[in-house]
């Protein structure tokens, strides 16, 4: 039954990526197939959001359209706007921080969540409309049939044309390579935060070895130390709509913490329970 | 060491003290964070007291001048004091970010028990839709 759903949504996987409005057939949710309770039971869509009412509507239409029976939680970090009436109108369950707390920290509350009911896989996506919803399927497949615990949307495999600045092309080719380097496989893409986690990843993101600020390369060097298994596959990335980034304005921050943070993660020996 | 200076310092590391005392008394500092002010500034005060222990401190580090190493002792107390308050807020941070999480998602759980239980209610006994 999955692969029917796959095969019927093939085409729009490689379709244009800014043509993500439904053909008239496919807006019914009874004519399609749906993934979860068949091939994804348990999953759950965890997405960060911080002041972001202009993109989340359409995010969450997006994965109505693309995967309409996995849950969606969206965690509210402390947003001054209309984030969590939008996502609740749109069908999410809502858990709403009392001030802002950053990406890791409310990304971090959504595997405690997850864990704390049930869930044995969890897809993390950004709330800004960059992360296209159509590979959502892609990426869970890849989880539940491989041997895998943690699976990586890469914007730079393949030929999909994302274009950064100068320094943000910079930073992931150095941290990507570090990556790489004490990975022993190839990283493509270390600031993703399109994933999905399964099993004992998930319990991992919730503990307390997790970074929870800015979790990118240091993220992926420490799941490898603790012995996860992580592919990555090739997604399409669009640019954020408002061009604004989770790094914006510390950038010097950014490099020291990442850096430390590698570092320490190396030195540090592996817990027990992983 | 010039008595004035002496002089200077010995006050200083009174008021110090006694102004950490009297901080406590009244509940605007805990104890916990007091010690650190206290066996500073007791140790200052000892410094400016006893020439003794301050000429044998100045031998030890080489110091040709006795104020040099009663600024340096204050200088290094102090880094301690700061990396022990370092540590505190860290640690502080994190009990934070986990109370944050735990109340976001204690708060959601009350929030759909509520919309259970008005379902709940209303399925029982209809009539109670005209009230709310």
């Amino acid at each position: 039954m999955n692969k029917l759903y796959r095969e019927k949504h093939s085409n729009a996987l490689h379709a244009d990526p800014v043509a993500l409005e439904p053909s008239p057939e496919e807006s019914t949710p009874s004519s399609v197939i749906t993934p979860s309770l068949i091939g994804f039971p348990n999953t759950l869509i965890v997405i960060p959001a911080y002041n972001e009412e202009k993109n989340i509507g359409k995010v969450l239409e997006g994965i109505r359209r693309c995967a309409p029976e996995i849950p969606v939680l969206v965690i509210n970090d402390g947003s001054r706007d209309a984030t969590p009436k939008i996502s609740r109108e749109c069908g999410a369950k809502v858990i709403s921080l009392p001030f802002n707390s950053g990406y890791g920290v409310a990304l971090q509350t959504g595997f405690i969540f997850a864990l704390k009911n049930g869930y044995t896989t969890v897809l993390q996506m950004d709330a800004d409309g960059q992360h296209d919803p159509r590979y959502i399927v892609d990426m869970l497949q890849e989880i539940q049939n491989e041997n895998l615990d943690v699976v990586i949307g890469s914007r730079f495999l393949g030929n999909n044309g994302y274009k950064t600045t100068f320094l943000k092309r910079l930073g992931m080719f150095i941290f990507g390579n570090l990556a790489s380097l004490f990975c022993g496989q190839k990283v493509s893409d270390p600031t993703s935060g399109f994933q999905a986690l399964k099993g004992k990843a998930i319990q991992f993101v919730a503990g307390e070895y997790y970074p929870p600020d800015y979790p990118d390369a240091d993220f992926i060097i420490m799941l490898h130390r603790f012995g996860f298994k992580t592919r990555e596959i090739p997604v399409i990335m669009h640019p954020s709509p408002d061009n604004k980034s989770m790094h914006s304005g510390k950038t010097i921050y950014y490099v020291f913490k990442m850096f430390l943070s590698i570092i320490v993660t190396l030195l540090r020996q592996k817990p027990k329970g992983f | 060491m010039p008595p004035r200076i002496r002089i200077i310092a010995i006050f200083i590391c009174i008021f110090l003290l006694a102004y950490v005392f009297e901080l406590v008394r009244r509940k605007h500092l805990n104890e916990e964070y007091s010690l650190g002010w206290l066996v500073t500034g007791s140790l200052m005060l000892i410094l400016s007291i006893s020439e003794d222990l301050l000429i044998w401190i100045s031998d030890l580090v080489g110091a040709t001048l006795f104020t040099s190493t009663l600024f340096f002792s204050g200088l290094v107390f102090l880094m301690i004091i700061c990396l022990h308050f370092s540590i505190r807020i860290s640690a502080l941070t994190n009990q934070v970010r986990t109370l944050t999480q735990h109340l976001g998602i204690l708060d959601y759980e009350k929030r759909t028990l509520e919309s259970v239980v008005v379902q709940n209610s209303l399925a029982k006994n209809p009539s109670v839709l005209e009230k709310l």
